[in-house]
Order: structure tokens, then C-alpha cells, then sequence
């Protein structure tokens, strides 16, 4: 039971200066500004806008800021803010296979077309802390060869063309939409990778986890990684025909499953799909492997019970907005609640006394 | 170029660069003043298969007509409001005998640097393009 409670207003404005006070910490040190946080700190701007599914990088330079650094409270204030927004429209669905790619991998294919490229990784660094960096300093700048411009084709293109691997056939319907209306299940594949892709990354890395220690396993192979930018198509109501309002940085990922066949489908690769917005490669593999362990029913194969094959478990607890809303809720005054479980106890404490008395 | 050309040219473009381009707007009125928006971003399983809800992005629209007649209208990422003002005037000028002058000085030159950004990174990209070879085996000797 919530029953209002007046009091506090004093504290409060009183903390929330603190707060403000606390955020700038030692005014002898430089403020930061929102352009070196959207430079410096991309990869956290790039989770802020994946979780907060949202992609403005100025916006969620701001959250960080104004969270000092807490993700989670900076994905809150994006899903906030987002929902000040006037939906002005949908897009085409983006063309991955168009994309710029700064990074494309694939640990399927050695000698894919159009190659390995690593781009700005942190593959196969040490992981050694680099005090260099302590110090203030120009960073080296990045070497250069010449580039053939051009769409780089996806790896799962080549497996297709022998009927290896199952297709994705084209479908224009309209996908659900969980920002308009509430999740239900069955969720389809469309509702579900919406649901994972704005998920907490350390939930679906888990979940992912779990399925590759044996609760669930999926038999994934990275068929590609990819990281790049793409452009951004609408259809414009005035003008009856669609430009380009923008260009978005993706991360992709497809896996590539062992399948054995089942009592509907031939013996043949399988995918799992993950798309997630920004430089987010640990989320995109991470979604592909959940993807594809919620895809189980559709495949014919056995549900052993996993957690990652729990729909219903995974799409109901991946939102950390949701669940850091009711987990901390639990903080806030439940004076009366916790006085009538207080007078429960003691009631309960005065019978099981008296019935003891009585015994004796 | 056509106006899907130079609109998505617009879009994209830098809006400090665009307004250094084109200081001055000419005389004009709003059909739909400059509103800050939302618009869901979609992907397809698979890159190829049915489409999903990927995430929005914000965007900002404005309609406007010049004081000859010419409408023009915009959609750019962002919350920019001059920017997508200023891109609405540019929309509508290339309907009328500024579009030369205006497609050299500025829709060519916003073109120009983005495609040379996107170069920049496909060579930097190229740079990090593994060459694998294979080490000579024992037995195939």
C-alpha cells in the first residue's frame, strides 16, 4: 500500500545540491565538456545509446555527465527523455550489407572477399595498462593503404549459394513495437531482437554465457562481425518518395550454428542474429548467441529447460531500466507497509506465545 | 544531383559546417517550424530477413516557402533547429536559379568532405586488413 507522505522537501533540495556539488568534484580540476566525452568516452556513449535506444551522441554524452558515469541511471534519463519525442516516423530497414565498415571479421572463413579487417581494436593488446596514457600526449597517428571503395558482401552470401545454411527471406510486415505496446508473449523474432538489442549488455553476455557452458548450447560460430556506419532511408510524406535523414553506427554480428536437422528442417547451418546500435561488439555477439538459443521451437529442438531458452525469463528481465525501477524502488518509504507487517509479527509472536503457555 | 541527392546530403551534413557555407538565409516563413522528433530506426533478422525495431534516432523536420513561392522541406539527424532550417531553405533555393551556384558552393562542397571522411576511414580500415599466409608444412615437402 503507497500512502502520500509530506516532509523532506528541505533534505531533498539539500542532497540534490550536494549531488551537483559531488558530480563537479574538485573545482580545481578541469570541468569535462560533453565533446570529450562523446570523443573520449565513445564506447561508453555507444552503450548509453544501444541501452537507451536512442542514437544521439551529444545526448548521451549528456547523460553520462549528469549521471556521473553511472550507465544504467544515464540509459534512464535517455529512455526519459525519449519519450518526450514525437515520433516523426519509421525508417526503410537499414542495409547492413551496404555498410562502411571500419571492422569486419569472420571466424568461419580465412580468405573471405573483401578480407579481414580488424579496424580500432582491442583484439590482441596485451591488456597491460598503457601509463603512457597517464600522461598527456599526441596519439600516434593511424596508418593509411589504399582502399577499394565498394560494399563489402556479407560472409553468409557464400553458404547460401550451396544451401548450407538456412535463408532469411525478405518480409515487409510491420514489426511489433514494445515502446507502443507492451511485450507479450509469444514474442516473435522481430519483437524479441528488439527487446535484446536495447537489453543490459551484462545480462545478454550472461545469458550468452550460460549457453556456451552447456545450458543451451547453440554450437555458434562467428560467421562475421561487423562495425561500421550505414545510412538511414525514410520516406518522406511530404515529398512520396525516401531520403537519407542520417547515417547510424552499427555493430553486426551472425553466427553460424551446427544444426543436425530436426523432425522440420534438413541438416544445415543455422543463424543467429544480433544488431546493436554504436561500437557495442561484446553485446552484438552476445545478442546473436540469445537470439538464436530463443529460437529453439521454430527449429524443433529440444527445450532442455535452459534459462537462455526461456523467452519469457530472458525478454522479461534483459531491460535494466525495468529492473533497476523495481529493484530500487524497494529503497523508497514503505513506512506503512512495514508497519503492518511490524504488527503481523507481533501478533503472530502474542499467539504462538500464548499457545506455548497454555502447553505448559 | 538530384533532390533525394542533395536532401540526404543535408541530413548528414555537419550543421556548423553547413551554416558556415551559408550565413545568410534569405527571407522565408514557416510551413512547419523546426520540430525536434523521434524516428525508429529498423534492421532486418539475418541483414536480409524480416524487418525489426532497432531504435530511434532523433531527428528535426521544417517546411518553409521563400517570399517568391518555393517550398522547401528537411529532415536531419539531430535536435539542430537552424540546422534543419537552414537545410529547408537550401531545398527550396535548388527549386529556383540559385540551384547552380548553390549546388558548387555548398551541396557539392558538403558531399565532397564526407565522402572524404568516409575515405579516410576506408584507408585506415584498409591498413588493418589482415594478409595471411600459410606456414610450409612438414609433409608437403
Amino acid at each position: 500500500m503507497y500512502v502520500a507522505v509530506k516532509g523532506g522537501e528541505r533534505a531533498i533540495d539539500n542532497a540534490h545540491a550536494w549531488l551537483a556539488e559531488e558530480r563537479r568534484g574538485d573545482p580545481a580540476v578541469a570541468e569535462l565538456t560533453l565533446p570529450q566525452i562523446r570523443e573520449q568516452l565513445k564506447l561508453a556513449v555507444n552503450r548509453v545509446m544501444a541501452e537507451g535506444s536512442l542514437f544521439d551522441p551529444d545526448l548521451a554524452a549528456l547523460a553520462i555527465k549528469q549521471a556521473r558515469g553511472d550507465l544504467i541511471e544515464a540509459i534512464f534519463l535517455i529512455r526519459a527523455y525519449r519519450t518526450t519525442l514525437p515520433r516523426l516516423g519509421t525508417s526503410v530497414p537499414v542495409d547492413t550489407a551496404q555498410m562502411a565498415v571500419d571492422r569486419r571479421i569472420s571466424a568461419t572463413f580465412k580468405d573471405l572477399p573483401g578480407g579481414q579487417v580488424l579496424g580500432p581494436t582491442f583484439d590482441y593488446t596485451h591488456r597491460l595498462l598503457d601509463f603512457a596514457l597517464a600522461a598527456e600526449g599526441e596519439a600516434p597517428a593511424a596508418a593509411k593503404a589504399p582502399a577499394t571503395p565498394g560494399p563489402v558482401p556479407h560472409v553468409t552470401g557464400f553458404l547460401n549459394r550451396d544451401g548450407l545454411i538456412e535463408e532469411e527471406p525478405r518480409d515487409d510486415a510491420t514489426p511489433a513495437d514494445l515502446t507502443r505496446t507492451p511485450l507479450e508473449l509469444p514474442a516473435d523474432r522481430p519483437l524479441r531482437l528488439q527487446a535484446i538489442t536495447r537489453g543490459d549488455e551484462g545480462f545478454i553476455l550472461s545469458m550468452a554465457y550460460s549457453t556456451q557452458r552447456g545450458y543451451g548450447r547453440t554450437h555458434a560460430f562467428v560467421g562475421e562481425l561487423r562495425i561500421g556506419r550505414v545510412a538511414v532511408e525514410m520516406d518522406i510524406p511530404e515529398l512520396g518518395f525516401a531520403v537519407e535523414i542520417g547515417e547510424v553506427e552499427l555493430t553486426e554480428c551472425e553466427t553460424v550454428n551446427q544444426f543436425k536437422g530436426s523432425k522440420t528442417e534438413p541438416p544445415q547451418f543455422t543463424r543467429g542474429y544480433g544488431l546493436v546500435f554504436g561500437k557495442t561488439e561484446r553485446k552484438a555477439i552476445a545478442m546473436s548467441l540469445v537470439d538464436r538459443a530463443l529460437r529453439w521451437k521454430e527449429l524443433g529442438e529440444d527445450n532442455i529447460g535452459a534459462p537462455a531458452q526461456d523467452a519469457e525469463f530472458v525478454l522479461y528481465h534483459c531491460d535494466n531500466i525495468q529492473a533497476t525501477g523495481f529493484l530500487e524502488h524497494i529503497k523508497l518509504p514503505h513506512y506503512v507497509d512495514f508497519q503492518s507487517e511490524l504488527e503481523l509479527v507481533r501478533r503472530l509472536r502474542a499467539e504462538a506465545m500464548t499457545m506455548q503457555e497454555a502447553a505448559e | 544531383m538530384d533532390r533525394k541527392g542533395w536532401m540526404s546530403v543535408l541530413a548528414k551534413a555537419p550543421p556548423a559546417r553547413l551554416a558556415a557555407l551559408l550565413p545568410d538565409l534569405p527571407n522565408h516563413s514557416y510551413l512547419r517550424p523546426p520540430e525536434i522528433g523521434s524516428v525508429m530506426v529498423q534492421g532486418r533478422v539475418g541483414g536480409t530477413g524480416a524487418a525489426f525495431n532497432l531504435g530511434e534516432m532523433t531527428v528535426t523536420r521544417c517546411s518553409v516557402r521563400l517570399e517568391d513561392g518555393p517550398v522547401g522541406h528537411a529532415y536531419v539527424q539531430g535536435r539542430d533547429k537552424t540546422h534543419a532550417t537552414r537545410a529547408a531553405v537550401v531545398d527550396a533555393l535548388m527549386q529556383t536559379d540559385a540551384a547552380p551556384r548553390l549546388q558548387s558552393d555548398v551541396v557539392t562542397v558538403l558531399a565532397a568532405e564526407a565522402g572524404a571522411l568516409r575515405h579516410d576511414r576506408a584507408e585506415k580500415a584498409a591498413a588493418t586488413k589482415v594478409d595471411f599466409f600459410t606456414m610450409v608444412r612438414g609433409e608437403d615437402q
